[in-house]
């Protein structure tokens, strides 16, 4: 394969890019990548960014399981509890799994619609400086923000940032506004790429590529980036609202004035809870690519899948107050978002059973990207099952606050999204760099992060169960609850030895895997008609495409999709 | 390899995809309804809920002239983009000229408000939830105008010094795209602020 017209030429040329490129000065390559406007560049900062970050909040996380592994354990300080928490959630969600969904999104798009480059590169290359430079704001602030407990301060308000904790009288100093501000130049990093990829899917696909016939990846991209758009800008609406009660002595959120903190509650949720979907839908996409790949079979129910995301946007933002159900709505208000919550099980039901009809009657073959694929499967139905737990209202009102509620939405985050995540990976690295993540290490770090997974978070539950309340910073002893802290910090670790192998597998196959060629899975969308990695410009004649799997159609001239579709 | 690797060239015409530039500002336009949204939330949340005064029925004067001027100005500005797409440079400046006075008739009009509110009756962004929600969601709306009005002067500009012709009415297009909705979003701000919030 590889050898068609188009490619070959692109070929030719990277390779007197590369000969070019091999006797330049360092600052001239450091140059390049801080003004390049390349889609795939963009993309390789977002990931390498988050991974970083990743790194960052896996450290927070490991210090707060170490101090709760114990009871009356001092090995920080509480106020330094409280930071590690907020800074673990707040890094977790909008410096890792923001960016890297981003970063997917951003290298994969335009390759896979057969454009050349994002709609709009210089708002690219804005956008992620946003979001860099707000996650160095973010961190600034261990250096430089004064807080209650004096200089040095992060923010430790939660992630949430609940009203009043973030009022003047309880945020003294800066550490709250270093979070607010942050949050607020991300989120306009996030809707600059958005509004990219949108316009991206919508304007500058080849000529052939329908809406109907695009790589799921595509559609699913568009509908996260329309969600985006929806309800990340209410948290940015919010935030303002916040900097003016901080700084212009306005009374939002003031009690004593008036003010509401519920309102806090509800415009944080209004963007907090579709933001899970903002995550998970790239994740489906991840699946739906790899999945069909490996099992040797188109997507099973491709309009349906498309349908049934579109159906979980539209949902996702009708249920976010299942996460207020203890602060006294009324019991109308309680039923509907109970309603809603249940309603959205449905389309994600669909999506499960669509793969798994994917899979059935497939040559599955069991490469490290199909087997996070299949952990996430059952992962991502277990978490389904506690989150139609915690959506029944009266369950949820014996079990809110507590760990139950972290062990329910890791799951979500780490079994679902990161799974998903690590397994476009393990698919798209070939692509990115031209050579192969090595398997025997990536099926270690693929058992050692199932095993270690299983341990923290299936373990979690049972103190949420037995009323353990999150973010205490240490426990007294003999509530049942030690034994299962200690098999979560045991979890914990073996996460970050199974972490360690990914990032030692990516260092190592980066110099030393073998060389990938353009199609090293045999696989259907365009990004695999290139070359590995591909040339700037991407595609050297712009393709046209016939059916929803165009490498087939070529590798197949005798039995095209196109024919049956 | 027959169909894929087929050039672009030989089917001119026949593949057409939304113009970009649209797609962008209709995706920022969607963005800012939904923040404009959350203010008139907490607007409406907090309509009457103030401890203290000064309340809006007290001291809001319904600003029907400027109104009229900002609305008007959706309507000069596509005379102006008619013009522009014919190639009528005269036209399409002074209608274009007439759209940035209109505006800045109105963000006087919002200032001059401003000014009263604060020097006669004392109502400033910190005095009560009246004051905070009014003059966060008027300012936000003020705060669009004035990014509308500076987009606006250096369309003109560039008019002026002869570089906008009808080869650019698409873009042109993309701007007053914003200014149509920054005018849609007065018509929401009027009704909350004057109409339902007295």
């Amino acid at each position: 394969m590889g050898d068609f017209g188009g490619t070959a030429m692109s070929s030719d040329a990277m390779a007197i890019r590369a000969a070019q490129a091999a006797g330049r000065p360092w600052v001239e390559t450091l140059h390049d990548w801080v003004t390049t406007v390349d889609h795939k560049r963009l993309g390789i900062l977002y990931i390498v960014y988050s991974l970083l970050f990743l790194v960052i909040g896996g450290l927070e996380a490991t210090i707060m399981r170490i101090q709760l592994m114990r009871p009356h354990s001092d090995f920080v300080p509480p106020q330094v509890f409280n930071r590690m928490f907020t800074m673990h959630g707040t890094t977790m969600i909008f410096f890792v799994a923001m960016p890297i969904v981003f970063g997917f999104a951003n290298y994969l798009v335009p390759l896979m619609v057969g454009a050349r480059d994002m709609a709009f590169p210089r708002l690219n290359a804005f956008s992620f400086w946003l979001t860099a430079f707000s996650g160095i704001l973010l961190y600034f602030s261990f250096v430089g923000g004064s807080g209650l407990y004096g200089a040095g301060n992060a923010p430790d308000v939660g992630w949430w940032a609940y009203a009043p904790l973030t009022s003047r009288a309880f945020s003294p100093g800066h550490s709250s506004d270093y979070w607010t501000v942050a949050v607020l130049v991300s989120g306009f990093g996030s809707i600059g790429t958005a509004t990219n990829i949108i316009a991206t899917v919508l304007s500058m696909r080849c000529p052939g590529m329908t809406l109907g016939r695009m790589p799921l990846m595509a559609w699913l991209s568009l509908v996260m980036a329309g969600l985006v758009l929806i309800t990340i800008t209410p948290l940015s609406a919010a935030q303002i609202m916040l900097l003016v009660d901080r700084y212009l002595g306005g009374h939002f959120f003031d009690t004593q004035a008036g003010g509401s903190a519920a309102l806090w509650m509800h415009f944080f949720w209004i963007f907090g809870h579709p933001e899970v979907y903002i995550l998970v839908i790239p994740a489906f996409a991840i699946a739906s690519e790899i999945i069909p790949v490996f099992s040797r079979k188109p997507i099973f129910g491709y309009p349906i899948m498309v349908a049934a995301t579109v159906c979980i946007g539209f949902i996702s933002m009708s249920v976010w107050a299942h996460h207020m159900f203890t602060i006294g709505m009324t019991s109308t208000a309680n039923t509907f978002f109970v309603l809603t919550t249940m309603a959205i099980s449905v389309p994600t039901g669909i999506k499960i059973f669509n793969w798994l009809g994917t899979m059935w009657g497939g040559k599955i073959q069991f490469k490290t990207p199909m087997l996070f694929c299949i952990a996430f499967l059952f992962q991502f139905l277990v978490a389904g099952l506690t989150g139609i737990m915690l959506g029944a209202a009266p369950f949820n009102w014996q079990l809110n606050g507590s760990y139950f509620v972290v062990a329910h939405f890791h799951y979500v985050i780490v079994g679902a999204i990161l799974f998903c995540i690590f397994g476009g990976f393990y698919y798209w690295f070939p692509k990115v760099t031209g050579r192969m993540l090595d398997e025997k290490l990536g099926k270690l770090h693929f058992w050692l992060f199932v095993i270690g997974f299983h341990l923290t978070f299936d373990a979690m539950h049972i103190p949420g169960l037995l009323g353990m309340p999150r973010r205490i910073y240490t426990y007294e002893p003999g509530r049942g609850w030690d034994i299962w802290n200690v098999i979560v910090t045991i979890g914990t670790f073996i996460q970050g030895i199974a972490t360690l192998v990914f990032v030692a597998n990516l260092i190592l196959s980066y110099f030393r895997g073998p060389r990938a060629g353009n199609d090293p899975w045999d696989a259907w969308t365009l990004e695999w008609s290139v070359s590995s990695p591909p040339p700037a410009y991407n595609f050297a004649v712009i393709p046209t495409v016939e059916s929803r799997r165009p490498l087939w159609d070529r590798k197949h001239p005798e039995d095209p999709d196109s024919r049956y579709e | 390899m027959s169909a894929i690797a087929t050039p672009i060239a030989q089917t001119p015409g026949a593949w057409k995809l939304p113009y970009r530039s649209k797609v962008g500002m209709a995706c920022l336009i969607i963005a800012e309804s939904a923040i404009f949204t959350i203010f008139v939330v907490a607007y409406l949340y907090y309509a009457g809920k103030s401890l203290s005064g000064p309340t809006p029925r007290e001291v809001l004067e319904t600003p029907i002239f400027y109104t009229i001027c900002l609305l008007s100005s959706s309507l000069t500005i596509h005379f102006a983009e008619r013009f522009l797409v014919r190639g009528g440079r005269a036209g399409f400046l002074g209608f274009w000229f007439l759209t940035i006075v209109l505006g800045g008739l109105f963000l006087f009009g919002t200032g001059r408000e401003w000014h009263r509110l604060i020097y006669e009756h004392g109502l400033t962004i910190s005095t009560n939830l009246f004051g905070t929600t009014y003059y966060s969601l008027v300012g936000l709306h003020a705060f669009h105008v004035t990014v509308g009005l500076i987009m606006l002067s250096i369309v003109f500009l560039f008019g002026l010094a002869g570089r906008v012709g009808s080869e650019q009415s698409a873009r042109v297009e993309v701007l007053s795209m914003y200014w149509h909705f920054v005018d849609g979003v007065w018509v929401v701000v009027f009704t909350v602020v004057y109409i339902l919030g007295r």
